[in-house]
């Protein structure tokens, strides 16, 4: 529903409200802002009244100029995305799998399957992450990206079949009809079309799934928030705010641009589709990837929701 | 086996403070999720530019983050709570996005007709909202819903490293103690966690089949 | 055509990104070590073994100050790292054929059981429920878990006696937490040490509970913010941990301590590391059980 179906066009006075909202929130919003700086900036009193220095403080920000702590931070990034990018990999070829095994013809595979699927799905990261780290004794690395790829992978597994459950029935019939085998129907003429449909889903998981990497410190893996508390543990707690800080920035701007360029694909895959409803349900994978297919064209009203993380 | 039995009240501990950590985090969360949604969709462009920042920014941030914001920098800031509750604040801040998300896939799956019909019988914002689409939207935002809370039981392991007792963390004081039986132990917990995930699950699952069959 | 092209644009995407996971997910290097002294073993044995191979992988802690603590550059240092460069050098393998793996310490027993370390050196104390899953080697040096509190002391803790009901911040699946919770605290738990320190800063606990010695590093890292009531009250030595049956591995590690403690190499790699802050103790006498 876009939103302007819900109220009028503003007129004169509703214009006029809105200016002074604007500004009044514009200037909450910035004392709030200002008086969070200014706190921060204060110097610290602990409880013994011992006194510390702000956090904004130059004692506090001169590992800046070190170079070695960016060489660690960028090491950190480096991590975070070999390890994103190798477990969004498999993550595909497991889902894909996945989808195929759940709407095999043969109860045999399906059912196992389904229950394969409930039971990865219901698992802390953190625990899957462990586990696979001590049972197989892999390197830390790897059992980051297997977790990762398994979890992500029965997402996009769930997504794929629910993408094919919504092509018309047509398709595989005529599929059928000019002579190919179910199996040949499948992997032709519905998969890539479902695909392309859930393109904007998957990619929204894998945003998730870069956000989820932070997760991998628990196998001591030595990915960006790892290395922020490495970096902590090595130049002391005082510096722990502005670590804080450098990776905060550095997480919103990498995942902001992954986002972004999920946002991209969306809308160039969106409307070629010229579907009329927003896309297939996705079980399991609404809610943590509710992705609204544009309708008819509608671009504001089209945002994408990330998985909820672990 | 003994690993398991003696450590099972330290894993029901844990486990109680897991479901607290859910059940507040979870009413919180969606408390602020439907407001957010509410305000993407008000007509006031301030409210609206508010939630479309505060989404975008709580979802690309790690969980980790936001907890660590929540139990180090909130306490200096003034807020000066139990960690339990700060991480509760942490949660909730973290999840109530994907609940706007959700209830706004909700909303924009109820046929526009509908809302179009709404105003051109004269109901104004508020009337058509919530006599007109929150009732339709209802029935298809409870199983994504379902699916976000989901996730925040998995999520609320994070918060172990934040001060707060649950159940990964008493898996670790588990594995401690019993260092012969790592893996057992880990498996008992991951068993606890689908106790909860599981049955969420399948709820989501069968209203989904009944709101199919509705529509 | 287009089938074709896509599988071609897979094949390459799906070979770059397996050398991409491949040789990044690597890590040890594969130099040929040079020997800083030959030595010769009884063959079978496990000194034999890591002698031939010429590597040697340790498990440490990262995050220890004084101990084992990683550096900037990737490398750990501290007392433990000096006592495993020592054994190393001892078996005849270079230090930079030394393989350091991190141990929390939750998978320390299992890392030895499977294999992925020869030996933990990771501040890890002799008890007799780890004695039933790996053996120890030493104890190398005798710590106590000791309390920190604010500069000061304003609340005057002398003893965890005084900590009854109160707040206190430790590690998760430590001993350290374990101890504590006889004294019935009110215990509050987290991931590493120096995330304790906020909260003693701030007021939430009014201490930090581990061993002493970090407890000291931590102190040094945060000048006159905090100070360590010096009152341990546990026995808390600690050993090098290794495979449960390698007897003869242990009793050669035991001589070598018993020799590093006559020759000063003990004391040498003390000072060098934690001895910057503490002081040289006695070495502890070995245990060979």
């Amino acid at each position: 529903m876009s939103a302007s179906v819900l109220y009028d066009a503003p007129g004169p006075k509703a214009r006029r409200r809105n200016v002074i909202f604007s500004i009044v929130g514009a200037l909450l919003i910035a004392a709030l802002l200002a008086w969070i700086i200014l706190t921060l900036a204060a110097p610290r009193i602990s409880a013994n009244g011992n006194e510390t220095p702000g956090m904004f403080d130059q004692s506090r920000w001169d590992i800046v100029s070190e170079p070695l702590l960016w060489d660690a931070f960028l090491q950190g990034v480096l991590n975070t995305l070999r390890m994103a990018a190798v477990a969004a990999f498999f993550a595909l070829v497991i889902g894909i799998a996945f989808s195929f095994a759940r709407t095999a013809r043969s109860q045999w595979i399906r059912v196992p399957t389904a229950v394969l699927l409930e039971f990865f799905r219901g698992m802390p990261l953190l625990l899957m992450m462990l586990f696979i780290f001590l049972v197989f004794s892999t390197g830390s690395y790897w059992a980051g990206v297997a977790a990762l790829a398994i979890y992500n992978g029965a997402l996009i597994g769930e997504a794929l079949r629910a993408g094919i459950a919504a092509l018309p029935r047509g398709q595989k019939e005529s599929g059928l009809a000019i002579g190919l085998t179910p199996v040949q129907t499948r992997v032709f003429i519905e998969f890539p079309q479902a695909f392309r449909q859930m393109l904007p889903i998957i990619i929204a998981q894998m945003v998730v799934l870069l956000k989820d990497t932070s997760l991998a410190y628990v196998v001591a893996y030595d990915e960006l928030s790892r290395t922020i508390k490495n970096l902590q543990n090595f130049l002391g707690n005082n510096y722990l705010f502005t670590l804080f800080i450098i990776g905060l920035a550095i997480y919103l701007a990498i995942n902001l641009t992954v986002s972004w360029i999920a946002r991209f694909v969306a809308r160039r895959s969106g409307p070629k589709m010229g579907k009329t409803t927003d896309g297939p349900k996705v079980p399991g994978a609404d809610g943590t990837q509710a992705l609204i297919l544009p309708l008819r064209g509608d671009g504001p009203g089209s945002g994408y929701g990330g998985g909820a993380g672990v | 086996m003994d690993a398991i039995i003696e450590s099972t009240p330290l894993y029901l501990e844990g486990f109680v403070e897991t479901l607290k950590l859910l059940a507040i985090s979870g009413v919180g969360a969606f408390v602020v999720g439907v407001l957010v949604a509410a305000m993407r969709i008000s007509p006031i462009p301030t409210l609206r530019t508010f939630a479309t920042v505060y989404t975008e920014l709580l979802r690309n941030v790690p969980l980790l983050l936001v907890l660590f914001f929540c139990a180090f920098v909130l306490p200096i800031l003034g807020v000066d709570f139990d960690y339990f509750v700060l991480a509760c604040i942490g949660l909730t801040a973290y999840t109530s996005p994907f609940v706007a998300e959700a209830v706004r896939s909700g909303f924009n799956g109820v046929p526009i007709g509908q809302a179009e019909a709404a105003r051109s019988i004269g109901l104004n914002f508020g009337q058509t909202v919530s006599l007109v689409v929150l009732p339709q939207a209802v029935r298809m935002v409870i199983p994504p819903l379902i699916n976000v809370f989901i996730a925040l039981t998995k999520n609320t392991s994070v918060a172990g490293v934040f001060f707060v007792i649950e159940l990964f963390g008493a898996s670790s004081r588990a594995a401690r103690d019993h260092g012969d039986a790592v893996i057992l132990v880990l498996l008992y917990a991951a068993f606890l966690y689908l106790v909860i995930t599981i049955p969420l699950g399948t709820i989501a699952g069968a209203i989904e089949k009944k709101v199919a069959v509705l529509r | 055509m287009r089938l074709k092209k896509g599988l071609m644009i897979s094949a390459i995407a799906t070979a770059s990104i397996l050398a991409l996971g491949a040789c990044a997910g690597g890590g040890g290097d594969t130099e040929s070590p040079a020997a800083p002294q030959e030595v010769e073993f009884e063959a079978g044995t496990t000194m034999a073994e890591l002698n031939e191979a010429g590597s040697i992988t340790i498990g440490t802690k990262f995050d220890q100050p004084l101990f084992g603590l990683k550096g900037l550059d990737g490398n750990p240092v501290g007392f433990d790292v000096e006592i495993g460069k020592i054994i190393a050098s001892e078996l005849g393998i270079s230090e930079d054929s030394i393989e350091w793996v991190e141990t929390v310490s939750a998978n320390r027993e299992p890392f030895i059981e499977n294999g992925t370390v020869d030996l933990v050196i990771a501040t890890y104390t002799i008890n007799d429920t780890r004695k039933e899953v790996v053996s120890f080697a030493g104890p190398y040096y005798n710590a106590g878990q000791d309390l920190l509190v604010l500069e000061g002391n304003p609340e005057g803790i002398t003893g965890p006696e005084d900590l009854e009901g109160k707040p206190v911040c430790s590690v998760a699946g430590s001993t350290s937490e374990k101890n504590i919770a006889e004294y019935n605290v009110d215990l509050i738990t987290t991931d590493t040490y120096s995330n304790c320190l906020e909260p003693l800063r701030s007021g939430q606990v009014i201490a930090v509970t581990t061993d002493n010695v970090i407890l000291a590093g931590l102190a040094d890292q945060n000048p006159g913010e905090f100070e360590v009531i010096s009152n341990p009250f546990t026995e808390e030595p600690y050993g090098i941990g290794l495979a449960k049956d390698d007897t003869d591995f242990r009793m050669w590690i035991n001589d070598l301590l018993e020799e590093i403690y006559e020759d000063g190499r003990w004391a040498e790699a003390w000072e060098a590391t934690a001895g910057t802050v503490l002081k040289t103790p006695e070495p502890p006498a070995v245990d060979r059980y």
